[in-house]
């Protein structure tokens, strides 16, 4: 059946399982939302309040349904809003396929109005971009860019469609199959034999745990390999949920801001087996340190990750889930009884200050205990989520939504109207701060349109706090930039946007406003006053390692 | 120990494919000393030399990163005793002075020796055409130094393996 190029791109959408696409309307693809208009039955679409926003959806939906992330864009300054949004979900390996109109091919080139070269813009931040030149390349390329973006690593596929293109016809094919465009997945099982020596002789034995086990849904492969050889589980940020927090082995997030009990435990370590990590700065600080005293196996679907950061003494490469089921076939049962209660030691040790009543950790638990295990839960990037990360306790997979690589202030609010959206439109949590909210509030008015059930605990301290803190421990206290001074009133101002607002500075107010949320249909923001000097704690300061572990104010 | 290496790849012929291997050695920090690309017996595909220079922790992200990338079909690491590597050079040089005839002698004799040709000359200048290994066309740029080079025009390293093995091959897809 002969189709016009916004059409074939819209049934392709519709073919590939997609049901929800976000986006922002434009000259440029004025014809796919003629489409989407005559469609709207079978595909709907998510209108954002800025494209940055309709990416952070995307990719929301995305890591809390598995599936891939859809936006779409118009040319020039709709493409230019999307990059940030498309290098957050490279930096943490998101499926995510974003569609941009653009000016017609005989207009490229020529500087016309709205037009960038957003292929070339977006080269270093995608795992793959397509210009469609041609309309009969076009249901082809839209079938790649699926397979691209959800096999192997996940990331975003980036596809750019001149408005010729969309107008101009050409057959449909049903079903149509492509040859895969993908390489051969390799799996290396060469370090087994070796593999099996070191955990038979490890005394300490320790998994890192990251994004990759819940890419290839080895939740259950992990625990039951961490059971067998006794070994404390630590977690990646990107990994945090793939291990019940509630399960004894699980010690928490590594790193900079991890727990006390997880960068004890790996520090004093003999055997690290590090599985879909890669090993980041904010992981493993000091490098020469981090694997000193440990034999390394690295178990990773990408290759080009193995030795990148750590130089591991053994590794595989290939899909995580394959490789732990053959490591689970041969490796013997090993107990450790003195580690393990070295490290429920560790788990007890209060050597944290006592929690404040109203402060973040309180917040945080008592934000916790009005949810359930299927509640998603989304963050911004400063303290708020360190905090998060450290006292929410996950007990499901997918559950979290949180910028990683990227650190992308300005992410929860998108992310969390995309999971809702993905998790049913069931209550979903975002947890920000006040400078972070700050960066893309304006999605409030998508969050009130949708009519999703949010519910925004702003953590207001006033300051850009994780920025203040590293001044106050590394600059002299020399808080530049970092004090807002700004008179902004959040509840009035999620009044102003249609939805509520409520103030917090008791506990008391809390439970409160957290209840009124429970019975409403729409966002409710609460907005917490904390202290700005609160830290986050434990700290290793970057590129020091364990020893150096601040654990007091 | 930082040395030469040269990485053989096959590509898809498409539009922008050199941008994403620039690209990718750039955003990577990774030199590129010489660059050399054109379309293969199969026009689906383009083969390109790329010589950078690093060490070995270098050397193998390089092929790692590269193998990622949709359109490379395939990395190959070009050992240097079973590859041969060529470059092209055209040099236009002065001949001026009372030494004119002698140094146009010189000049001559030098191109036979390196086995190059004259692609063009007038009464002040000659332009020769020479075609060897990198360090060939280094030494014949050192010892025409002194008679005065107007312009130079040289590629990268172009490279085929030795023997009848067909050193670098498209690599199939998950399905194909």
């Amino acid at each position: 059946m002969k189709m016009s190029g916004s059409r074939i791109l819209v049934e392709e959408l519709i073919r590939q399982g997609v049901e929800v696409i976000f986006g922002y309307p434009g000259g440029a693809v004025l014809n796919i939302y003629d489409e989407l208009y005559l469609a709207s039955g079978r595909i709907r679409h998510v209108l954002a309040a800025h494209e940055q926003g309709a990416a952070h959806a995307a990719d929301g939906y995305a890591r809390a349904s598995g599936k891939t992330g859809v936006v779409l864009a118009t040319s020039g300054p709709g493409a230019t809003n999307l990059v940030t949004g498309i290098a957050n979900a490279y930096l943490d390996s998101v499926p995510m396929v974003a569609v941009t109109g653009n000016v017609a091919v005989e207009n490229l080139g020529k500087d016309s109005f709205q037009e960038v070269d957003i292929v070339g813009i977006t080269q270093p931040i995608v795992k793959h971009n397509f210009m469609v030149r041609d309309v009969r390349d076009l249901q082809r390329t839209i079938i790649e860019a699926f397979e691209i973006a959800n096999t192997g690593r996940k990331g975003p596929v980036l596809i750019d469609i001149p408005k010729n293109v969309q107008i101009e016809e050409c057959e449909y094919v049903e079903n149509l199959r492509v040859p895969s465009v993908m390489k051969k997945q390799e799996t290396s099982l060469n370090g087994l034999s070796q593999y099996l020596d070191m955990v038979k002789r490890a005394k300490r034995p320790f998994i890192y745990a990251g994004g990759g086990v819940l890419a290839s849904g080895a939740e259950r492969e992990v625990l039951e390999l961490a059971r067998r050889i006794n070994a404390p589980i630590g977690l990646s940020m990107m990994g945090l949920t793939s291990v019940p927090a509630s399960d004894p082995l699980n010690v928490g997030m590594c790193g900079m801001h991890g727990k006390y009990a997880s960068i004890k435990t790996q520090s004093e370590c003999d055997f690290l087996l590090a599985v879909g990590v890669r090993f980041s700065d904010r992981a493993t600080g000091d490098l020469e340190e981090y694997t000193k005293k440990c034999m390394t196996v690295h178990i990773d679907i990408d290759r080009a990750e193995i030795g990148k950061n750590v130089n591991p003494d053994i590794s595989m490469w290939g899909d995580v889930k394959k490789i732990l089921a053959e490591l689970l076939k041969v490796t013997p049962e090993c107990p450790h009884p003195e580690w393990l209660s070295q490290v429920e030691e560790y788990k007890r040790a209060a050597v944290l200050p006592p929690a404040k009543e109203f402060g973040p950790q309180t917040i945080i638990e008592e934000v916790h205990r009005h949810t359930d295990v299927d509640t998603v839960v989304a963050t911004d990037v400063g303290q708020h989520q360190m905090w998060t990360m450290q006292y929410f306790s996950f007990e499901k997979p997918k559950r979290l939504l949180t910028s990683g690589g990227l650190g992308t202030m300005g992410y929860g609010l998108g992310a969390a109207i995309g999971g809702c959206i993905a998790n049913g439109r069931k209550r979903t949590i975002l947890i920000t701060g006040d400078g972070s909210f700050g960066m893309n509030l304006n999605e409030m008015a998508t969050a009130v349109s949708q009519e999703l059930p949010l519910t925004i605990i702003l953590m207001n301290n006033d300051v850009l706090g994780m920025v203040r803190q590293w001044q106050t421990i590394f600059y002299d206290c020399h808080y530049s930039g970092t004090v807002l001074d700004r008179a902004t009133d959040f509840p009035a101002l999620a009044g102003a946007f249609g939805a509520r607002g409520f103030a917090a500075y008791t506990m008391e107010d809390l439970r409160n406003a957290l209840d009124a949320a429970d019975q409403a249909q729409g966002p409710v923001l609460i907005d917490c006053h904390i202290d700005m000097d609160e830290k986050v704690l434990p700290m290793i300061p970057p590129g020091r390692s364990a020893k150096d572990m601040i654990v007091k104010d | 120990m930082v040395e030469r290496f040269a990485v053989g790849l096959i590509l898809n012929n498409r539009f922008g494919v050199l941008d994403r291997i620039a690209g990718l050695y750039a955003k990577r920090c990774y030199n590129i000393d010489a660059i050399s690309a054109g379309v293969t017996e199969n026009p689906a595909y383009t083969r390109m030399t790329v010589v950078s220079t690093g060490d070995e922790y270098m050397k193998d992200q390089v092929i790692r990163q590269l193998e990622k990338l949709i359109d490379v079909r395939s990395v190959t690491l070009l050992d240097p005793d079973s590859t041969a590597f060529a470059q092209h050079m055209f040099i236009k040089m002065h001949l001026t002075g009372n030494q004119r005839g002698s140094s146009k002698h010189q000049v001559l004799e030098l191109i036979n020796e390196y086995g190059g040709k004259i692609v063009d000359f007038g009464e002040e200048y000659l332009t020769a055409e020479i075609t060897g290994s990198m360090e060939k066309v280094d030494s014949f740029i050192e010892k025409v130094r002194d008679f005065g080079i107007l312009e130079l025009s040289r590629s990268g390293d172009i490279a085929i393996g030795l023997g009848i093995e067909n050193t670098l091959r498209v690599e199939k897809n998950n399905e194909e």
